[in-house]
């Protein structure tokens, strides 16, 4: 066990999406814990499974998805476990967007052109019981706009979707998933669609509140430069896989898997005109009929013997550093 | 220092130019019901030079004006008012036979690889297009288009496949490739890998940088991520609300950024390593950027500026050489 009090624990997840195609083995055993009040992230290019993975911690997959396997807890208080798998539809919808709360890429998708902010707000608190009615959540409302840094809050809670910037609207809908101090906060590529400068801000402002409000965040991002300024532990994803996890500067300071390694070095970091960046070869594999064994092997420069065989174990190699690679693990090892 | 100084001071720090944009400007009308209420000023008087053989890289936030400039620059739409000289010619007033060979000598490539290809052609067509549309012969098409795909990275096998069959990262290969057929001399990439993944990133920034010396191309790139221009670029041009503010040798614009809105862009860049982001200030952003259609009077950017005195709010700053080579707009800099 990486934590002593875990907020959430995923064992051996699968989830599968049923298409016309063929079955797109999407998350395939992936296991990790989450400890209260860290930032975790995970990274990994698109279509590696951070967002069914994060979506599927409160069984936020729709058809023709499909959690196959796999056991998630959730202990909203140290000592408290929930069995997510086990709940009913009714139960998961409670916890959803009140004790794990989402931020997605696109602030519009979250928001409904014929309602106003303040309703908006006012509406997932009503929906948890955290204020009686819709009036006196829309009094509320310019409060939790004003906790997400809204600028004037009083007059944006009268305002409609399409009357605010992008960074607002992203504003408003971090505002609504705080509105019920969530517990966990998901955030998926919560700046993705915005410009640098307001992605400061708010990242700036996501970590005032971490501190604040004791809130633990599970950050889903692409980008490397984000991971260093915010995580506290990293998850690579790759191919539907965990291949590797490890505190931040460790996984900075010593990446092992030779994925993680490749990705590092074709993140262009200061670096002039008069250096080459280095890039990894191939394309992400088709998760219709993935590669076998090491999903990774037909990109890796270092494969040997048993790669393309068998799957390679996520195994620790020093303290809190895990890879799931045949480079460190001995063949025939415990899966 | 009014532009025509200015492009001549340009000249001779950072050499002989394929490209120079004189007071370049872009209204698009807002529409009301009844009549024009209003201009996007995307594109607000800008002048600069594009150095042979170099590659200028144009950052700046989403609606600074990049593409249209891009766009200018190609002649793809016609500017308001202004110039842009070609290899010395006015590209506004090419017609016939000349605007023919501009449109050749002068390409681009777009950031969405999926939407640039037509779905129902396979790449030989593709590729064969508008060698076909300019009426280019070639003797042998087939060993003609191999020869392109090799220099993208492709090959023999990828002639005959279609666009969705092919990811993301080969089809701005692709893409590449059938703006090389023409033989262009200048190349505008805008935003050219900002819909791939890093990795397939990397392949991408290196082709085109092989290219670049093995055919003597000139680029203007146009992105917003600064890392990426870095390992890009000569020079750097930083756009905000239509106007050039700073631009510079890209080393020095990095190392050492004038204009406070520079300095604010850089610091809102993450930086992809935990141990400088632990030492790295934290950064003020005020505010958001304003709407192209009403911009602020004086500096653009004074509402969000820390430095802002009251010169700033009444008169705007033109772009004045600070140091050797290194330009910027901004009163901090500029004799009042
Ligand atoms: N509704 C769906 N139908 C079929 N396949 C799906 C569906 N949703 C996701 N997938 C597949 O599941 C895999 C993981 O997708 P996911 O959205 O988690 O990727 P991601 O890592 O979040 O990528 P991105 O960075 O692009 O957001 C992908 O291969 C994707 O094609
Ligand atoms: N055809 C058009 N009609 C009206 N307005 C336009 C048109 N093209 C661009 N604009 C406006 O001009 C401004 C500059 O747009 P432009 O596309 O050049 O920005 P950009 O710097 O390329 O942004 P991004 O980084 O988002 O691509 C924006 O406000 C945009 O809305
Ligand atoms: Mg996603
Ligand atoms: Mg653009």
């Amino acid at each position: 066990m990486r934590c002593k009090d875990p907020i959430i624990v995923v064992k051996d997840l699968y989830v599968n999406f049923y298409t016309y195609a063929g079955v797109v083995k999407a998350i395939n055993g992936v296991s990790f814990e989450i400890c209260r009040g860290e930032t975790y992230c995970l990274v990994g290019e698109t279509g590696c499974g951070k967002s069914v993975t994060s979506r599927a911690l409160t069984r936020l997959i729709k058809s023709p998805g499909r959690i196959e396997k796999g056991e998630i807890y959730f202990y909203p208080e140290p000592g408290k476990k929930i069995d997510i798998m086990k709940l009913s539809d009714e139960e998961i919808r409670k916890i959803r967007g009140y004790d794990i709360a989402y931020i997605f890429q696109d602030p519009s998708a979250s928001l409904d052109p014929l309602y106003t902010i303040g309703y908006h707000v006012a509406e997932t608190m009503a929906f948890h019981g955290v204020v009686q009615s819709i009036k006196e959540g829309i009094k509320k409302a310019a409060q939790v706009l004003r906790l997400a840094k809204m600028p004037d809050p009083e007059s944006r809670v009268r305002a409609f979707p399409h009357e605010l910037s992008g960074g607002m609207k992203q504003r408003a809908v971090i505002g609504m998933s705080l509105a019920n101090r969530p517990k966990l906060l998901i955030a998926d590529e919560p700046t993705t669609a915005l410009d640098v400068t307001i992605q400061a801000q708010i990242m700036n402002f996501l970590k005032e509140l971490k501190e604040k409000e004791n809130l633990t965040l599970l950050l889903i991002t692409h980008n490397m430069g984000l991971v260093a300024e915010m995580c506290d532990t990293v998850a690579v994803m790759y191919a539907g896989e965990i291949v590797e996890e490890a505190p931040v500067e460790e996984l900075f300071k010593n990446p092992l898997h030779p994925y993680t390694r490749g990705l590092m070095r074709a993140v262009p970091k200061h670096v002039g005109k008069n250096v080459t960046l280095e890039s990894i070869p191939g394309t992400v594999p088709n998760l219709i009929f993935p590669p076998p064994g090491c999903r990774f092997h037909p990109r890796c420069p270092y494969r040997f013997d048993p790669c393309d065989k068998k799957r390679p174990p996520l195994i620790e190699i020093e303290k809190n550093h895990k890879v799931a690679c045949w480079l460190y693990a001995k063949e025939g090892g415990k899966r | 220092m009014n532009s025509k100084e200015l492009i001549n001071y340009m000249k001779s720090t950072f050499g002989e130019p394929m490209v120079e944009v004189v007071d370049l400007k872009k209204y698009f009308p807002v529409k009301g019901v009844f009549r024009t209420i209003g201009y996007v000023r995307a594109v607000d008087g800008v002048s600069f030079i594009v150095p042979k053989g170099k590659t200028l890289g144009l950052v700046g936030e989403s609606g600074c004006g990049k593409t249209t400039t891009g766009r200018l620059i190609l002649r793809l739409i016609e500017p308001t008012s202004g110039h842009v000289y070609f290899d010395g010619k006015d590209i506004f007033k090419l017609k016939g036979k000349k605007l023919l060979e501009f449109r050749r000598k002068a390409q681009m490539v777009f950031q969405d690889p999926y939407m640039s290809l037509d779905p129902r052609m396979t790449v030989f067509d593709i590729i064969m297009e508008p060698i076909r549309a300019h009426k280019i012969k070639v003797e042998d098409p087939q060993k003609f288009v191999v020869n392109l795909l090799y220099e993208v990275g492709l090959n023999e096998t990828h002639l005959y496949r279609y666009p969705h069959e092919f990811s993301g990262g080969q089809r701005q290969r692709i893409a590449v490739a059938r703006v090389l057929a023409l033989e262009p001399e200048f190349i505008v990439l805008d935003e050219p890998t900002s819909a791939l993944d890093v990795s397939v990133q990397a392949q991408i920034l290196n082709m085109l940088k092989d290219l670049q010396a093995k055919r003597g191309l000139t680029y203007l790139f146009i992105s917003h991520d600064l890392g990426v221009v870095r390992y890009m670029s000569d020079y750097i041009a930083v756009m905000y609300l239509g106007k050039i503010v700073e631009m510079g040798p890209a080393e020095e614009v990095f190392e050492k950024p004038l204009h406070p809105y520079t300095k604010m862009l850089f610091a809102s860049m993450p930086v992809p390593d935990p141990f400088e982001a632990k030492k790295k200030p934290k950064v003020e952003v005020i505010g958001e950027p304003p709407s192209p259609i009403n911009p602020p009077p004086g500096c653009r950017f004074h509402p969000r500026c820390q430095y802002a005195m009251d010169i700033c709010r009444k008169k705007e700053p033109p772009l004045v050489m600070a140091e050797k080579g290194h330009f910027v707009a901004c009163w901090l800099y500029a004799k009042k």
